[in-house]
């Protein structure tokens, strides 16, 4: 092509237009053609998906819920130099706001302002109902005269934490830590830290089942990529049929097997390995967890790993065994490192989905079971406590994220097997 | 795999313990499914294997519980209509059918667009694509519940269909994908040279040879659908049942057996959609000239 350029000149279509423009102006259209296919899709996923999850994200730093509720009183509070008690005015703003504010948006304020230093949400509480009776000022003296709480200075500066918009408090509430009145990072109260308590016991459960799935899954994995195929297509099915049953069926599978009079502590009852007073307690405790996710994910391991193995040539294995090798030394040399990016894939699969698991720890883990997961729907269901139910979930997405990212990267998100 | 003839008394030790190894880990797999097909056809009240049960007594054996499910029970001598569990299946297939047709089409399409050699930020689209399945439902569904809520999508059936086609559009992408590499663009040249249009090509030369792709994309987005219990509990109404959340009720507060009934009828549906889709998955194979391993 170069040869005709340099003696012709560009080459040009029939309409007179160069070759390379035209080139690139068909290539434009086909990339434009190949993305309004795609866009249907991205529009919906954006709408019905990513836009919560962003709505999630906004709200575990969204911290404007009291200062709707009582934003004159945060006007005049910026003013205040936080020494001793704020003036007569904060009073009165606190005062004529609270009097004159729906009973539920107090609520809500109030709910908020618990969680910088309880015992707000009493105080309001009372004073709403008292300050019906109180006309005119000093403000400052009858409310002090309602409650004693109004006269602690630590009250007001638990305040000072939500003067701005938005708030890290609900991400350091997430990891056990807290501001203190002056706004400084300090450790929650001994007995209040348990997140990072559950955030390792999360990574232990899912670090454990990922190892159990692995000395469970890389054996079948083998023995499914070298046997015939007559065979291994029907092993394969015990594979998938768990892989294709309702999660719930599986769980309720397990409580049967594992509970007091479950199968398990009837066999070794009947087989009088076990006296019938003292039968093992199996469920509601960590232990079980493991067990009941270990078979769950199983699968998730053992496909991305046959069908890497499926690719190693058998040939290899004799070749080293012609060469001299034990069948443990070819196997450990040859067959180990050619399965690895399977196993990497397994790993990551398994543990990108343990992370996150609700349903199972929540059925059979009891009180000593809990992830993560359950402390995020038990925010979201049971104490309202959204900003720190989203904040937990953010945290657990960048770290999804983070692994997700690996995961592409090494495998190939466009390489995930089903079935 | 088999052992060769002169293989040693240690190394015939270590195949066979291999071997019983692997057996356990299936059944490991595969017991605690068919645990359950028995006992639901126990008349004990409990999930247990009673002492009558294993002798075969007659008593012990019965389809109360299956009774009750399909609505008929009887408390004495009255009949008494629960009709939850007849409420949650049809709400169950009515939500599953129409996600899993709404996310078929949707993820067909776009798998077609990200076939396409010309497709732009392919690595990144396809990792948005994928992500509602990759994301923990926990996380879906408080972000759901929130942003469903503001815009009154909560407690409808529109919200709940909403948030499974999104859930189930990321197998059908991965499927179609999947049954588009290789596929010979020849024969869509081919076909509008003889002068079909956009339309006719699609349905007429495409269509019919990633169908099965398609199906078992669709019938992947289904089974996700009518699993799922964590979005339906979070966004759903308490009318709102669903065949999992009904379970789900059942399994924290009454613990009757007639979750073992449900359940022994998900392990029938989920062995005829297994074979399905690894039928399904043969047929493509051979249709695009792949060979069986």
């Amino acid at each position: 092509m170069n040869q005709t350029q340099a003696s012709t000149g560009p080459i040009l279509t029939t309409d007179g237009i160069p070759l390379k423009v035209s080139l690139k102006k068909a290539e434009r259209i086909n990339k434009i053609r190949a993305f309004l296919l795609v866009l249907p899709l991205l529009a919906f996923i954006l709408i019905t998906f990513l836009v919560p999850i962003g709505d999630m994200l906004a709200r575990s730093v969204d911290d404007r819920q009291i200062n709707t509720v009582f934003p004159k009183t945060f006007e005049v509070y910026k003013k205040w130099d936080r020494q001793g008690l704020p003036s007569e005015e904060v009073y009165k703003t606190m005062f004529f706001e609270l009097k004159n504010s729906e009973g539920y948006a107090v609520g809500k304020a109030s709910t908020r302002m618990n969680y910088s230093k309880s015992g707000w949400k009493s105080l309001l509480k009372k004073s709403k109902r008292k300050f019906k009776k109180i006309e005119e000022g000093p403000f400052k003296e009858q409310m002090i005269a309602i409650d004693k709480k109004w006269a602690d200075p630590e009250y007001w500066l638990a305040l000072g934490q939500m003067v701005d918009p938005t708030t890290m408090g609900y991400y350091l509430n997430a990891v056990d830590l807290k501001y203190d009145s002056s706004k400084n990072i300090v450790q929650q109260k001994e007995n209040r830290r348990i997140y990072n308590k559950t955030w390792i016991k999360t990574f232990k459960v899912s670090l454990l089942v990922t190892l159990f799935c692995l000395l469970l899954g890389y054996p079948i994995s083998y023995l499914l990529a070298t046997l015939p195929m007559k065979y291994s297509n029907l092993l394969m099915i015990c594979v998938l049929l768990p892989f294709w049953t309702s999660l719930l069926v599986r769980t309720v599978a397990w409580m049967v097997m594992l509970q007091q009079k479950g199968v398990l502590n009837n066999l070794l009852v009947m087989s009088n390995l076990l006296a019938d007073e003292n039968r093992f307690q199996l469920m509601y405790n960590q232990t079980a967890v493991v067990i009941v996710m270990t078979q769950i994910l199983l699968p998730f391991m053992v496909l991305p790993l046959y069908s890497v193995m499926k690719t190693i040539s058998p040939t290899y294995m004799r070749a080293a065994l012609n060469l001299g090798a034990s069948p443990m030394h070819a196997f450990y040399k040859i067959y180990m490192p050619n399965s690895i990016p399977g196993v990497s894939a397994g790993c990551l699969l398994v543990f990108i989905i343990a992370i996150g698991y609700y349903i199972t720890p929540e059925l059979v883990g009891g009180k000593d079971g809990q992830m993560v997961g359950n402390w995020i729907a038990y925010h979201l269901k049971t104490t309202l406590n959204w900003g720190l139910c989203a904040s937990l979930g953010a945290i657990l997405l960048a770290m999804m994220t983070v692994l997700y990212w690996a995961y592409n990267k090494i495998v190939g998100i466009e390489n995930i097997k089903l079935g | 795999m088999a052992l060769p003839a002169y293989a040693t008394t240690g190394q015939k030790v270590g195949y066979y313990s291999f071997l019983t190894y692997c057996g356990l880990v299936f059944f490991f797999l595969i017991a605690p499914i068919f645990i359950i097909l028995p006992l639901s056809f126990s008349a004990s009240p409990f999930f247990e294997f009673t002492r009558e049960f294993m002798n075969f007594e007659p008593e012990a054996w019965s389809l109360r519980w299956y009774r009750q499910m399909v609505g008929i029970s009887s408390i004495g001598d009255t009949t008494v209509v629960t009709d939850k569990w007849m409420l949650g299946t049809r709400n169950s297939f009515f939500v599953g059918i129409v996600a899993t047709l709404l996310a078929t089409a949707l993820g067909t399409v776009a798998a077609l667009g990200l076939s396409r050699p010309h497709m732009p930020f392919k690595a990144v689209l396809m990792a948005i694509l994928i992500s509602p399945m990759i994301v923990p439902l926990i996380i879906t569904a408080a972000g759901m519940f929130f942003f469903y809520s503001k815009i009154g999508l909560t407690h409808t059936y529109l919200g709940l269909i909403l948030a499974h086609t999104a859930l189930g559009t990321p197998f059908v992408v991965i499927t179609v994908t999947a049954t588009l590499t290789g596929f010979d663009t020849n024969l869509i040249r081919a076909s509008q040279s003889l002068g079909a249009d956009t339309m006719r090509t699609f349905f007429k030369v495409i269509m019919p040879l990633i169908l099965p792709g398609v199906i078992s994309g669709g019938l992947f987005a289904f089974i996700t659908s009518f699993d799922e219990v964590v979005i339906v509990m979070f966004i759903g109404s308490v009318e709102q049942i669903t065949i999992p959340k009904q379970m789900w009720a059942g399994l924290r507060q009454e613990t009757s057996p007639v979750i073992l009934c449900m359940a022994t009828c998900l392990v029938a549906l989920s062995i005829a959609l297994l074979t399905t889709v690894e039928m399904l998955r043969r047929r493509s194979e051979r249709l695009r000239g792949i060979k069986q391993r």
